[in-house]
């Protein structure tokens, strides 16, 4: 249930119910220009003024990524990457890290509390503080290290792709401060073909392995980007090469709650058909009888 | 008081030794009705007992920390008791005959069977697991000092852990309603003579040569009973 029809959600956190399905929506995503971003962070002071969110004041430790870190406050972050490429030129790879929406959400299969992540019908995954008890299984959930806890309210926060602006049609806060047009917004489909020709130029200009990610490992996200070196996203501040939800997340969260639920299940009717068919095990009046001989030996 | 029993009864649990047992299952059961509320969707039902979610994920650990150090009393209580030895060895051959309770064609028994020793071992093994993945889980306290792919880890181990001790617990519990007579043990502190005979055989032998845990039947004058016509 969302305020909004454009909100409806397609996945709900610990939930089995089934969600609306008759009204369609189109997916939308956010496509990143790497090779076109300057490394202003607009993106990042638009992010706090639109979620009205303060991050503390920091410290200079020497390199420009500032805060050092995502924050429950900074679910945007620039983050700088300096690549020596093999003609012996340095490559400045500025990349704008947050929230993937992952089609296939590691945080959302992980959280044990009803309703507080919800993925909408257009693909976004948005966290819903409200139901959030901030047991931190989104984090251990997540392939791309994103959430983060508050450490004021215990509650988990990241980027929400502005889903509040997108409802009503407008885009991301981030994507309309970028003085570049690094960030697009749209449709999915329009934003994978808009893609296609940024690559197209850049391998004209000599980027032979440009690319789009949008990792299959999760069924693809609804934040891609556009690398000049797609086929080496790790340059890229330790972007992950296909990510996808960690396998001990897939078990605990998957094949191990029936299977464990069954053996409970099970040992309880083993135990009750025992019972019936066996009885009680008691004790007899001879037990006692011998009991009381063997006291009586003893203390003569 | 001393409970006047027209009945041989023998001391197995000191009145410490009860209320040590007690902390430790109370804590338990709370642990496992708040772990078992996060762990599947259809149980978080059960939040509501503790006051919804949050109050959940917070007390949860601390409930555990109570478990922590009620069980170490446990287990320094009765670890002395529960080294395998060559009896537990003849009493797992005949598997067959304790789950049918044939006990007369089972070697005597000591002060605890095998059977009982598996649980206590299983019992100190799960909880410490439990503990150790649990602490990789406290976020509150400790989560600046562990990688998230261990925390990962812990997460399974915690859930395997809970699991292997739920159904100990309930071959535990299940043992004490199938053998009657046992329950009293720990509530009373006292079991039947008749129930050491049959059960403990070989810990009755000892008791009765130690002396002091044996008691002979009161009287029958203290129950206000007429003395049998003889």
């Amino acid at each position: 249930m969302a305020t909004y029809q454009s909100l409806d959600i397609k996945r709900r956190s610990a939930s089995t119910e089934v969600p609306p399905q008759a009204r369609q929506h189109t997916e939308v995503a956010k496509l990143i220009d790497v090779s076109k971003c300057i490394g202003c962070k607009a993106c990042q002071v638009a992010c706090l003024e639109w979620n009205d969110l303060v991050e503390e004041v920091g410290v200079n430790v020497g390199v420009y990524d500032n805060p050092h870190d995502l924050t429950e406050n900074t679910w945007t972050l620039m983050r700088y990457a300096e690549h020596v490429n093999g003609e012996g030129n340095l490559e400045w790879l500025i990349r704008k890290d947050g929230c993937m929406h992952c089609e296939d959400p590691g945080c959302l299969k992980a959280c044990p509390s009803p309703g507080a992540i919800v993925q909408y019908t257009n693909g976004i995954v948005d966290f819903v503080q409200e139901n959030c008890i901030g047991c931190g299984y989104c984090i251990k959930g997540c392939p791309f290290n994103i959430p983060r806890i508050s450490q004021v309210d215990h509650k988990a926060y990241k980027c929400t792709l502005c889903s509040d602006r997108v409802t009503v049609g407008q885009a991301p806060a981030c994507a309309k401060a970028c003085p570049t047009q690094a960030i697009y917004f749209g449709s999915k489909e329009d934003m994978v073909e808009h893609a296609q020709g940024r690559i197209a130029d850049l391998k004209e200009r000599g980027f032979q392995n440009a690319g789009l990610y949008d990792p299959p490992g999760v069924g693809g996200t609804h934040v891609m980007y556009v690398l000049h070196h797609a086929d080496q996203p790790e340059l890229y501040h330790g972007l992950p090469n296909n990510p996808k939800i960690d396998e001990a997340v897939t078990f605990w969260k998957g094949l191990f709650k029936p299977l464990s639920l069954g053996a409970i299940a099970l040992t309880a009717v083993v135990a009750f058909v025992h019972y019936i068919s066996n009885g009680p095990n008691e004790t007899s009046e001879e037990d006692q009888e011998n009991a009381e001989r063997l006291r009586g030996r003893g203390k003569a | 008081m001393k409970r006047r029993e027209k009945i041989t009864t023998v001391d197995r649990y000191s009145t410490g030794d009860r209320i040590n047992h007690w902390i430790t299952a109370g804590s338990l059961i709370l642990l496992a009705l708040s772990g078992f509320a996060l762990f599947h969707p259809a149980l978080f039902f059960l939040t509501a007992l503790f006051g919804g979610g949050q109050w959940t994920r917070i007390l949860h650990p601390y409930i555990g920390i109570v478990l922590v150090i009620s069980f170490l009393g446990l287990f320094l209580r009765f670890v002395w008791y529960n080294f395998p030895n060559v009896d537990d060895v003849r009493y797992l051959g005949k598997l067959r005959d304790v789950i049918a309770g044939n006990e007369e064609r089972l070697p005597e028994v000591g002060r605890y069977n095998a059977l009982q020793k598996i649980v206590f071992w299983s019992m100190a093994t799960f909880i410490t697991l439990l503990v150790v993945s649990g602490l990789g889980l406290w976020d509150t306290y400790f989560a600046s000092y562990l990688g998230i792919e261990t925390k990962r880890l812990a997460a399974v181990l915690h859930a395997v852990g809970a699991v292997g001790m739920v159904l100990t617990i309930m071959l535990h519990v299940y043992a004490g309603i199938w053998v009657r007579g046992t329950v009293r043990a720990m509530t009373l502190g006292t079991v039947t003579g008749g129930w050491a005979w049959r059960h403990h055989r070989k810990w009755l032998r000892r008791e009765v040569d130690a002396g002091k845990r044996v008691h002979a039947p009161a009287r029958a004058e203290t129950f206000g009973d007429r003395a049998p016509a003889e």
